[in-house]
């Protein structure tokens, strides 16, 4: 039997003028795992997350997210489509005027029809549930340390409740801790949501990380995706140059 | 041979696109400001807090420049027309330069110095920060939601600024030229009222009006364009001022042209 499929590209191209970035480019990610996709910088990584979000146009090739073809979405459609997705950013990407409060709320306030006494329930629930203590819910993000605003990222990313996670480099530059944190941050979001069918999708280059929290696991390369496993077979891989990657 | 001058025809062929380039994404991203301004939601907080930023924080510097450029200005004024015996003209004189001229340029000066910088720095750190990255995730419209607050505050707190300049400039050249130079009040504001018109006010606003719209568009595009890092955001924020500025003198001399004839 197939099992659900949440994204599913095919044959996607992008060329920035002559640069090639995504060349052919083929996946299916399964609904409610955890699908790393690795790759050397440059390989079109954040290219290719872009396309899933519909910021980017493809040259050629299909996206449909969630049974959906983007193409066939207009701007506004694909902007209210855009809240079916949570996204834990590098550096976290927090507003830096506002509290963790506030960035936490921004979404529910934005798009939802809570009242504000609803909305204040609903951000301290998310807070707590990532381990941000009441004492720094009106920090701004710059008296937060770099574990800290990744949880309230995080919470942020949770507000909505959406069906797909991604996340970007979550664990680059971060301490052996704090990325012990965010792996176990992930995971534990991971398993919480499934039950509702949250699909996680993490970019990153960090091998041993990506081994311990993913279902599966791609390798990209020249805008292909040229690996594709379940992330227990994906060190026993025979393409020398994933052999090479994760020899590193 | 031939590589050489094939090169020198490239650099030729760059040095003409890249700027016709550059002023067609400056188009299109005017274009987005009034495409983005008339879909809702409309922000009228964040135009508020833009508001004040631009208006409010800018009426200190408004209030120096005014009344010393107004003080000064009558001053120099007085002592070339008593050459002439026309020093009673000194009221009107000041009035009509400040109305149509040194208060909407100066203006446009000092808010391209500090409000358009500050809005190329705001949009830039928050571009190389992904936080541009995280509305658009999210749905939001980075151009609504920083730049159509910021360019339509710009447009309305210009002119207002041009009025107090203008009004403060009035008060302190009135102040010398009655106080210290001696000028009889009366004849100063007989004459001010004989020589100065409606339309020199209108003059000016109107003027003030594009300058506070090209300041903000010229700010907030330097801000949306800036790449790597803190880098970008000093090089931006740099340009922001010096593109502002420069625009603010050129756009002058047109609107000068074309306002003399139809007020």
């Amino acid at each position: 039997m197939q099992k659900d499929v949440t994204v599913s590209i095919r044959n996607l191209s992008k060329h920035f003028g002559k640069h090639v970035i995504l060349n052919g480019l083929n996946i299916d990610i399964e609904k409610n795992s955890i699908t790393t996709i690795l790759g050397f910088s440059g390989a079109g990584k954040s290219t290719l997350l872009k396309h899933i979000l519909g910021l980017l146009q493809p040259t050629s090739g299909e996206i449909h997210v969630l049974g959906n073809d983007l193409a066939d979405m207009n701007h506004f459609k694909l902007r209210q489509f855009r809240q079916n997705f949570g996204m834990l950013f590098q550096y976290a990407a927090l507003f830096d005027s506002m509290t963790a409060f506030e960035n936490t709320a921004f979404p529910l306030r934005e798009f939802s029809d809570y009242t504000e006494k609803e909305i204040s329930e609903r951000v301290s629930e998310l807070l707590l549930s990532v381990n941000i203590k009441e004492e720094s819910f009106f920090k701004i993000p710059s008296e937060l340390s770099g574990g800290m605003r990744k949880r309230v990222g995080l919470a942020r990313a949770l507000a909505l409740s959406p069906e797909i996670m991604l996340y970007d480099e979550p664990t680059t530059g971060l301490d052996p801790i704090t990325t012990r944190m965010v792996n176990d941050l992930i995971t534990d979001t991971s398993k919480k949501y499934r039950e509702r069918g949250l699909t996680s999708i993490i970019i990153s280059h960090d091998v041993k990380a990506t081994l311990e929290i993913s279902d599966y696991v791609a390798f990209l390369d020249r805008g292909r995706i040229i690996e594709y496993l379940p992330a227990l077979e994906f060190p026993k891989s025979d393409n020398p140059l994933v052999k090479a990657f994760i020899n590193l | 041979m031939i590589k050489f001058l094939e090169r020198q025809i490239e650099r030729l062929g760059a040095s003409v696109l890249v700027p016709i380039g550059s002023l067609g994404d400056v188009m299109i991203f005017t274009y987005q400001f009034f495409y983005w301004l008339v879909k809702r939601p409309f922000r009228s907080k964040l135009f508020i807090e833009q508001l004040l930023f631009v208006g409010n924080k800018s009426l200190f510097i408004i209030f120096l420049a005014g009344s010393f450029t107004g003080m000064v200005f009558s001053y120099q004024t007085y002592f070339g027309f008593k050459m002439i015996s026309v020093d009673s003209l000194v009221g009107p004189i000041v009035a009509i330069s400040l109305s149509k001229e040194l208060a909407p340029v100066l203006t446009g000066l000092i808010v391209a110095g500090r409000a358009g910088a500050a809005m190329a720095a705001q949009i830039g750190s928050m571009k190389v920060t992904e936080q541009i990255d995280a509305l658009e995730v999210m749905g939001i419209s980075s151009h609504q939601y920083l730049a159509v607050p910021r360019i339509v505050a710009g447009t309305i707190a210009v002119p207002m600024l041009t009025v107090i300049f203008n009004l403060i400039g009035n008060i302190g050249s009135w102040f010398v030229g009655t106080k210290a130079l001696m000028i009889d009040e009366v004849m100063y504001f007989s004459k001010l009222g004989e020589f100065m018109f409606v339309e020199d006010l209108l003059q000016g606003i109107i003027k003030a009006v594009f300058f506070g719209f090209i300041i903000s568009v010229v700010g907030c595009y330097f801000g949306f364009t800036v790449e790597k890092g803190a880098e970008g955001v000093g090089r931006g924020t740099n340009l922001a001022v010096v593109w502002g500025m420069i625009l603010v003198l050129i756009l002058d001399y047109f609107l000068t042209s074309f306002l003399i004839r139809i007020l």
